[in-house]
């Protein structure tokens, strides 16, 4: 497995085409395109209804060049058990099945189906991108649409509940190797996915995936907006390799560094335009709380 | 090889026969013996397959679609609300043109709870595109199950091969197990296809636009509707498909020459009795009965309800005074839905019987030989004063 460590060593090959149906500055985009290319050709992916059955185009266009299967929106990864298990029963070994859902088809109808998948240990890579609401169907709020963001389906006030650690949900199901990433570290990204690509049984990514339409920033700010998520604290980029977890990349390098206030990413999008300013304060002192066990359990 | 054992193992053998690669499935009664039975076939080495258990009957049969898109063959096998909770699934199986066989051990559907047998869950997905066969016996399970991989492969569309809970899944009864070289043979050149593959990479059920577009090569590609049309057309060109399976099995194994229905005694008939399922084999009792006392009655019992193979069914029937429909579901609000289509059926016939529609035996309620025998008998003494009650329901007890 080679690591990379800058963005001109990754591979050359496009396995997404030119041109598709996602907004500008779409943060997924970004990460399918880099995530293909650490998965490889030798790959059946695993699609249920969400931005990426958009972004791979309308019949008879199709967006990347890896063979894919669009399923229902509950059924994600028990088909990718199914192409899984196919594989196995045609002793196609080396073909990875990757199965790629939006934050609602992983930590609202999907998470049964994901449950079970990880509890049976199957042999796949699983990916979740999060944009934190559910954005093909118009910004309706999810299990991971983090509290006081406004959604359609949470006016006014924003959303009242916090979100879901998905991570953390199937990290319990003590499966081989779990991570998160961000759309704005396509190399950590990379990096993670190119190993996990040469591991066995369940794999999860979690991915922050900065989306402008839904959280109401200008697109060109999509790489901006991710790295803020991190570099506040909000969104920790680590992996659990066989229950042993660390931060990695640019979580780790916070460990010692000034975090941005959370006050700085809220106030650049629209969607938590209605936080109170206590609230604010409150997701302050959790995440400084939380940073604090971070450094002591990480040094 | 003869033997006797009950309805759930005969399918299961069945499907060992048919050298399934892929199997999901999450119990319920009645058909969870039918999955143990395979899970063991798996686990004793019996049998070469992926066995995977579930945590629901959706991911049971989302893992025979994408397992089948890869090119596998797979089997599921579910009851009464399991068949429900699949519901998405069942169409998307069908429109995504997946050669995928259930067996759906037929039970009432909540609520309130029934295990016990009556055919309102596969009924509930009559118009999901699936082909449904029924099996009345279970010699006609084993062959059945055998002969829906043969006709699911060949027309890519999925099969449901339905049988009664209790009434033949767990009752033992005598079968012919035919030998696995002569299965072999009989399904020799029939396979899933792979779509799945990276070497010839397709996206599979993409979003689909109202109107045809062109593809890059400047061919119009199909829209929604056109898909669905050939679904339509396809599934209608079944029943030749059932029939040709049928012949070729019966040439290989001696068995089989009933592939759309079964008549017994109806050449002379004046009243013919219809059903699906176990209950023909009762109706049987019934019409010789009848016949000793010198009323000539038939039974049909129907074996493909999916396609409705009008086209045969027509003359069997219009020959006759009188149709009774004995059946073990409703539409609701309206009639049995086998009455509802055989009506449709004759609506173009010249010479039209006297149909009459009964319900019976709804979750699991007793059908006794004798009130059969009287619904018969009456409605061949007065066919039209009988029809005026359609539909009419047999063997409910008065309250108070
Ligand atoms: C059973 C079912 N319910 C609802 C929908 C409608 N639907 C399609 S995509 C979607 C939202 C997907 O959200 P998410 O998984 O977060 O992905 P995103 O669109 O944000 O990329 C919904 C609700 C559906 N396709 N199937
Ligand atoms: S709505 Fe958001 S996630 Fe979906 S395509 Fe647009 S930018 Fe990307």
């Amino acid at each position: 497995m080679n690591t990379v460590s800058k963005a001109i060593d990754l591979p050359i090959e496009e396995l997404v085409h030119p041109g598709n149906r996602a907004c500008s500055g779409c943060g997924l985009s970004l990460i399918y395109r880099t995530a293909l290319k650490a998965l490889g050709r030798d790959t059946i992916l695993v699609v249920p209804p969400s931005c990426l059955t958009v972004l791979q185009g309308l019949y008879p266009i199709a967006a990347t060049q890896l063979p894919c299967v669009n399923v229902t929106f509950a059924s994600t990864a028990a088909a990718a058990s199914g192409v899984q298990a196919a594989l196995r029963a045609q002793g196609r070994q080396n073909t990875l099945v990757a199965a790629w859902a939006g934050d609602g088809g992983t930590s609202d109808i999907g998470i049964q189906a994901l449950s079970g998948a990880c509890e049976r240990q199957e042999n796949f890579i699983y990916i979740c991108y999060d944009n934190e609401a559910y954005m093909n169907t118009g910004v309706q709020r999810s299990g991971t649409t983090p509290a006081g963001a406004l959604t359609t389906t949470t006016p006014l006030v924003g959303k009242a509940q916090q979100r879901k650690n998905v991570a953390r949900i199937v990290a319990a199901h003590d499966i081989p190797y779990v991570a998160t990433c961000s759309a704005s570290y396509p190399l950590d990204l990379y990096n993670k996915m190119a190993r996990a690509r040469t591991m066995t049984g369940i794999r999860y990514f979690h991915i922050h995936t900065p989306c402008p339409a839904g959280w109401g920033f200008d697109p060109r700010f999509t790489v901006k907006m991710g790295k803020l998520a991190v570099e506040t604290g909000l969104f920790e980029l680590y992996e659990i390799e066989n229950g042993r977890f660390s931060l990695t990349g640019a979580s780790k390098r916070l460990l010692d560094k000034e975090r941005t206030p959370v006050e700085k990413y809220f106030s650049v999008q629209s969607r938590f335009k209605v936080l109170p300013r206590e609230q604010v304060e409150r997701i302050q002192q959790e995440t400084d709380r939380r940073w604090n066990e971070l450094k002591q359990t990480q040094s | 090889m003869h033997c006797i054992e009950t309805g759930n193992t005969a399918a299961a053998t069945g499907v060992k026969l048919a050298r399934t690669q892929v199997i999901a499935a999450y119990p319920i009664t009645p058909q969870t013996p039918l999955t143990e039975k395979l899970s063991e076939f798996v686990a004793a080495g019996e049998m070469k397959a992926e066995y995977i258990p579930v945590e629901s009957e959706h991911s049971a049969l989302s893992v025979c679609i994408a397992a089948s898109s890869a090119g596998a063959r797979a089997f599921t096998a579910t009851s009464a609300n399991g068949l429900l909770y699949m519901h998405e699934q069942i169409h998307w199986a069908a429109g995504a043109r997946l050669p995928i066989v259930m067996c759906v051990v037929n039970r009432g559907v909540g609520a309130p709870w029934s295990v016990w047998n009556d055919h309102q869950d596969s009924m509930s997905q009559r118009d999901t595109g699936w082909i449904h066969l029924h099996a009345a016996s279970h010699q006609q399970i084993i062959d059945t199950v055998i002969q829906a991989f043969r006709i699911a492969e060949t027309v890519r569309i999925p099969v449901m091969v339905c049988y009664d809970g209790y009434l033949l899944s767990h009752t033992y009864m005598p079968y012919e197990v035919p030998d696995q070289d002569k299965v072999d043979r009989f399904l020799a050149g029939s396979a899933p296809a792979r779509l799945l593959d990276p070497s010839s990479p397709m996206n599979l059920n993409t979003v689909t636009l109202p109107n045809t577009r062109p593809d890059v090569r400047g061919d119009i590609a199909p829209a929604y509707m056109e898909i669905r049309h050939c679904l339509q057309q396809d599934l209608t060109r079944t029943t030749a498909v059932v029939e040709q399976a049928d012949r070729d099995y019966r040439d290989l194994t001696g068995r089989g020459g009933h592939p759309l229905y079964e008549c017994y005694r109806c050449e002379d008939a004046e009243f013919i009795a219809i059903c699906l399922g176990s209950l023909s084999r009762q109706l049987r009792g019934v019409v010789d009965s009848l016949r000793s006392a010198s009323v000539k009655t038939g039974v049909i019992a129907l074996r493909l309800y999916r396609p409705f193979p009008a086209e045969q069914l027509v003359p069997e029937l219009d020959k006759a005074r009188g149709v009774l429909v004995f059946e073990k579901a409703l539409s609701y609000g309206y009639e049995g839905p086998l009455f509802s289509e055989l009506k449709a059926a004759l609506y173009h016939g010249s010479r039209r019987p006297v149909l009459h529609n009964c319900i019976v035996g709804l979750g699991g309620r007793t059908i006794t030989t004798a009130d059969l025998h009287t619904a018969l008998a009456d409605f061949c003494v007065d066919p039209e004063t009988v029809r005026k009650a359609s539909p009419q329901w047999i063997g409910l007890a008065p309250l108070k």
